[in-house]
């Protein structure tokens, strides 16, 4: 199903304010004969939270991928604040300055204290000075509430706390657009409230962007608009109250099978 | 026949034994250096610079050290290079180490966590920082105990340099032979002195290999 709010991305490479930060026309990816993407479109404005639900193997996952060119896509076109991501000549370190990226497996680095964690980056390419790095990484640890384990390693941190570190990294370099991959998915349920508190606070502060869910109350909540995936389509589109109202019957079954709780 | 084992002939094969010490480091390191090379070629962004790693790595692999040797020694004396004992048993043995090493090393770093590759390219790191600050120092954990094992190999393997001519400890032994022909008692004396060389290694790796277990599961989470 298109989107009815769909808008022609715009092709330079500044693309003015106006237009989406990320936006996804006609995208086609094959794992083998596996076709995984089906002609996926849809757009995030700035400032807007989308979330992307589906059953496993939906593409919901694939797709999110795509954005931050972890996979190339085989066909259509993929432009994320200004860079042509589905061009081969695309600037991947300059578009992952710009897309934060936080994944279900935490993946902090395991040698590094999280202060270390997260200054990496922010010195290794912004060429920050090892006291502005510093500071910052108090300011984006106090975003999260974890001001206390700047000199903890992972492995001292619960799950959630590690995931909430993640996410501080991320921030760390400023990005115009955080995509988040099933975040709280491999978090035992009561230790899940923690980082949606922190994911709820950013999409406050006015964050764009696009979560892979299967929280469909957290989605409900948070999310301006909700992209459902069945077969690797976008298979209904709209607010959030599809979820209360879905109109295809994919969706209906979705969220009648116990994936609707809030 | 020539007299009895006295402490001139000790020292000569105490002499032996720190040319097979000095011998074994030359090899570690200049195969240390060519195995590093050779373990981040392996893993090249470029296909050319893979397959002429591998193939070196085969090549090596499927050639006795026996003949490396051989080759580095009468092979290029006879083409006219004429190369000392030490050059060409420290040439032949970095060559042999390299290719070790390097598919030691390859494997280390290849099995730091896809994730961990994954989250540093997210964060904007460029090819040479991902390599450098979060694949390598992680790697270095996983590799150090078959590294420590590995040198035990190559302290064995310097024995064969005595067939080129150079008096490390085998050969120390053979000379000594030659003039007392007591030979259990000598070789026994030898075998004793490679033992006291690699048990305290092979040790340290097995205690390296426990202490990696179980920091294993702290490694990456999962």
């Amino acid at each position: 199903m298109a989107d009815p709010t769909w808008r022609q991305p715009d092709m330079q490479q500044n693309a003015p304010s106006s237009e989406p930060i990320v936006s996804l026309r006609n995208v086609q990816k094959s794992f083998g004969p596996l076709r995984v993407l089906d002609g996926v479109s849809f757009a995030v404005e700035r400032g807007e939270v989308l979330a992307l639900i589906g059953r496993s193997g939906s593409g919901k996952s694939t797709a999110l991928r795509c954005i931050d060119r972890f996979e190339k896509v085989d066909a259509g076109e993929i432009v994320v604040c200004g860079h042509r991501v589905d061009r081969p000549d695309v600037n991947l370190r300059a578009l992952r300055q710009d897309v934060g990226i936080v994944f279900q497996s935490y993946n902090l680095f395991p040698h590094l204290t999280i202060e270390q964690n997260i200054t990496l980056a922010p010195c290794a390419v912004k060429g920050l000075s090892g006291s502005q790095a510093k500071d910052l990484a108090q300011k984006v640890l106090a975003q999260v509430g974890l001001e206390e384990k700047l000199h903890a390693y992972p492995e001292q941190l619960s799950g959630g706390q590690q995931q909430r570190a993640a996410i501080a990294r991320s921030l760390a370099m400023q990005p115009k657009v955080m995509l988040f991959d099933e975040v709280t998915s491999a978090l035992d349920p009561e230790l899940t409230g923690e980082v949606l508190k922190v994911i709820e606070q950013l999409a406050a502060d006015g964050m764009t962007m696009v979560m892979v869910t299967h929280e469909m109350g957290f989605a409900k909540g948070i999310a301006d608009r909700i992209v459902f995936m069945h077969r690797g389509k976008v298979h209904e589109t709209g607010a959030a109250s599809i979820l209360t109202s879905p109109t295809t019957p994919e969706l209906t079954q979705f969220v009648g099978t116990g994936n609707l709780k809030s | 026949m020539g007299g009895h084992l006295n402490i001139n002939h000790l020292m000569f094969l105490g002499q032996g034994a720190l040319w097979t010490i000095g011998l074994s480091a030359i090899a570690l390191i200049g195969g240390g250096i060519v195995g590093f090379v050779i373990a981040l070629a392996r893993i090249s962004p470029l296909k050319s610079v893979r397959i002429a790693s591998a193939l070196y790595v085969q090549l090596i692999q499927g050639t006795p050290l026996l003949v490396i040797l051989f080759l580095g020694y009468f092979g290029l004396a006879a083409i006219g290079l004429q190369v000392s004992p030490l050059a060409a048993a420290g040439a032949s043995l970095t060559l042999y180490v390299a290719a070790y090493l390097g598919e030691i090393w390859r494997g280390c770093i290849q099995s730091v966590p896809k994730p961990q590759w994954e989250a540093a390219e997210g964060l904007a790191l460029s090819r040479t920082q991902r390599m450098m600050k979060v694949i390598l120092p992680q790697a270095i954990r996983i590799a150090t105990p078959p590294t420590v094992g590995f040198m035990v190999q190559i302290i064995k393997n310097t024995s064969l340099a005595s067939v080129v001519g150079f008096v490390e400890l085998m050969r120390s032994g053979q000379i000594v032979n030659n003039s007392l022909f007591e030979p259990f008692a000598i070789y026994a004396i030898i075998a004793v002195t490679y033992f006291a060389m690699c048990y305290p290694l092979s040790l340290f790796s097995q205690r390296l290999e426990r202490r990696m277990g179980r920091g294993r599961s702290n490694l990456a989470p999962a």
